[in-house]
């Protein structure tokens, strides 16, 4: 008897307490209500799409009454040279990225720090910010403007010093450097923002002290402020780790204007599912390389998270 | 000491070597940008005769005059983009404000869930196919205007920006106090988050306005209908055509191929198209550059 009884007042008490929680928060349920619709709709449903790289899809069928084929669609994707290209090509490029962009953007950050003229420097930075504001359409043609067979300047300069015309685009080795090349451009004044701010919140007390002392500016930048910075620096150098199996689809697509003849060396991740859906018309396929990109890029992200969690808590993402 | 440089600076000759090759380096972004507004003025006869180059033997301007006289599609182009920007921006950034909001609350037992909701779309997600699929057989949004606003209508990293704004600028204490006095969320939300966090709501508007400006991906993939191609995709299109004639010379032979390369503006028109569809960002950001450095400050603080 006594213990119906606290059985029921628990039961009370906790629907009581959904009644109470609804009461006091369906204002705050109601206004994540839209940005929770969108998500379902755009990103969760399209999870639920992933079926179909264990499917061979038959439109007329419809994608769920399609028949089911297991593993077919990776093996397929597996036993071409293709995965194996595309997989390197997004992990390489993005490495050099990573480390080129980042020497790069702190270098600039120092440098920019200490000029005198406080006033070029801004323009400077605003200056080296211009390009992440092109986008990849505009910034392939401005790459076209140099390289173009017919017209390029690169030609006719090489025609002006008699030399004979070359076709960059069937032109294989000139790629790799040349995107490297490319993304350092559009990128780096951006990433310079974020060390600039931080370099300047670094107290001048501690240059003032090492001044005293007689350190040189050189050695100033090399006992201070690299090491303010290294933690900021080691985080983002995980972080962006972590996205190494995503390409820039806008570097590689647009920039390359898409050329077959430089798929060996061009050709990541991005572009070859991007094909598989609008030439290849081969959506099992796609939707496999886009499952096995999602899935490795989760569990580096995870393990780069766990790795930053590790050495600052409070850098984390989650 | 020898130096007795009181002022903790760099030596002028360091200075002046440092500052040098920060002037190479700004001259490495700044040529290329020229080198196309300089095309767009060539005449076609220079370019014929000295190619792509920074001292064309004839300026003309006839290329912006082409453009404005005969250039129907690209005047739609420009209207598509205006309107993806803006509606985009417009019909986002309340719901994204909104979401940040409920996120940044104190104390809300469904918080986390909330912001794993959220989160978990930046780690994982379902993929170009299966998005490409939802979009066109499901939603049917394939050549359609709202293909533009409502795939992108929430940005996980610009709602992760949000909430941080409010975070950092609106103390707890004043929610709480808010509530007590009997105001309901929604109140708080439009009568005191708002005003206070303008700065935030700017920063994340820019954002969004740079990314639909510039985004040539949607409509290179959703769209076919010429009145609904918005000014970037045009550009991909265009180079794209250019150079699958030029890579076919058999094709640039036939009467297809030339009647498809005269179809297409000539160079100077389309550097005169990257100039009109770049300079609008390119001019007006200087001055909001301040925004974009706070935000991404932030951004890079807690991601």
């Amino acid at each position: 008897m006594e213990n119906t009884n606290r059985l029921c007042r628990q039961r009370v008490g906790r629907l009581t307490g959904i009644q109470r929680h609804i009461r006091k928060y369906w204002m705050l349920h109601l206004m994540a209500m839209p940005v929770v619709c969108c998500l379902l709709i755009f990103n969760y449903l399209p999870m639920l799409g992933l079926v179909v790289a264990f499917k061979q899809v038959d439109f007329s069928l419809g994608i769920f009454r399609s028949p089911w084929v297991g593993f077919r669609n990776f093996e397929f994707l597996f036993t071409t040279e293709d995965a194996w290209v595309i997989t390197r090509n997004t992990i390489l490029y993005n490495l050099v990225f990573i480390v080129l962009n980042m020497f790069l953007a702190v270098s600039l950050a120092l440098l920019l720090n200490e000029i005198y003229s406080r006033l070029l420097a801004k323009a400077l930075q605003t200056v080296f910010m211009m390009p992440h504001f092109l986008s990849m359409a505009v910034v392939a043609i401005i790459v076209f403007a140099f390289l173009s067979p017919s017209n390029g300047l690169i030609n006719e300069v090489r025609a002006s010093m008699g030399l004979d015309a070359v076709n960059w685009y069937m032109f294989r080795s000139v790629w790799p450097p040349l995107l490297v090349f490319v993304n350092a451009w559009k990128h780096i004044g951006y990433s310079a923002v974020v060390y600039t701010a931080a370099i300047t919140g670094i107290s001048s007390e501690y240059y003032e002290a090492a001044m005293l002392d007689g350190a040189t500016k050189g050695q100033q930048a090399w006992y201070i402020t690299i090491p303010y910075l290294k933690p900021m620096i080691s985080i983002m150098l995980i972080m962006s780790l972590g996205n190494i199996f995503r390409g820039d689809f806008g570097l590689f697509y647009n920039v390359t204007q898409n050329n077959g003849m430089l798929y060996p060396v061009t050709d990541v991740i991005d572009t070859y599912i991007y094909r598989a859906l609008t030439t290849l018309n081969n959506t099992g396929m796609g939707t496999a390389a886009g499952l096995y990109q999602s899935l490795i890029g989760f569990i580096l992200v995870m393990i780069a998270n766990r790795i930053v969690t590790k050495i600052n808590p409070d850098s984390a993402l989650f | 000491m020898k130096h007795s440089n009181l002022q903790n600076r760099i030596r002028p000759g360091w200075n002046a070597l440092i500052t040098l090759l920060l002037l190479a380096g700004a001259m490495l972004i700044i040529l290329p940008l020229l080198l196309v507004v300089i095309i767009s003025f060539s005449s076609a006869d220079s370019i014929a005769y000295v190619g792509y180059s920074f001292f064309p033997s004839e300026f003309t301007t006839v290329a912006y005059s082409s453009l404005f006289k005969t250039g129907r599609q690209v005047l739609n182009s420009y209207l598509v983009t205006i309107a993806h920007t803006a509606i985009g921006t417009l019909v986002s950034m309340p719901v994204m404000a909104m979401y940040a909001f409920v996120l940044a609350q104190p104390n809300f037992p469904a918080k986390k869930f909330y912001t794993f909701f959220l989160f978990f779309t930046m780690l994982f997600s379902g993929g170009l196919v299966p998005t490409y699929m939802v979009n066109t057989n499901l939603l049917h949004l394939y050549d359609s205007f709202w293909i533009f606003i409502f795939p992108s209508m929430v940005s996980a990293f610009n709602v992760i920006i949000l909430r941080t704004f409010i975070k950092t600028t609106i103390p707890d204490s004043l929610f709480e106090a808010a509530k007590i006095d009997g105001a309901s969320d929604f109140v708080v939300f439009t009568r005191i988050v708002l005003p206070l966090f303008k700065a935030g709501l700017a920063t994340v508007a820019l954002f969004s306005v740079v990314a639909r400006w510039n985004d040539w991906f949607t409509g290179m993939l959703y769209i076919e209908n010429p009145k609904l191609v918005p000014l970037q995709t045009m550009l991909t299109s265009i180079q794209q055509n250019l150079d699958f004639i030029k890579r076919n010379a058999e094709l640039a032979n036939t009467q297809e191929g030339q009647d498809l390369l005269k179809s297409l503006p000539s160079d100077s028109a389309r550097m005169a198209i990257v100039v009109i569809s770049t300079a609008p960002i390119l001019l007006a950001y200087p001055f909001f550059q301040r925004y974009f450095v706070r935000g991404l400050t932030i951004g890079s603080v807690k991601g």
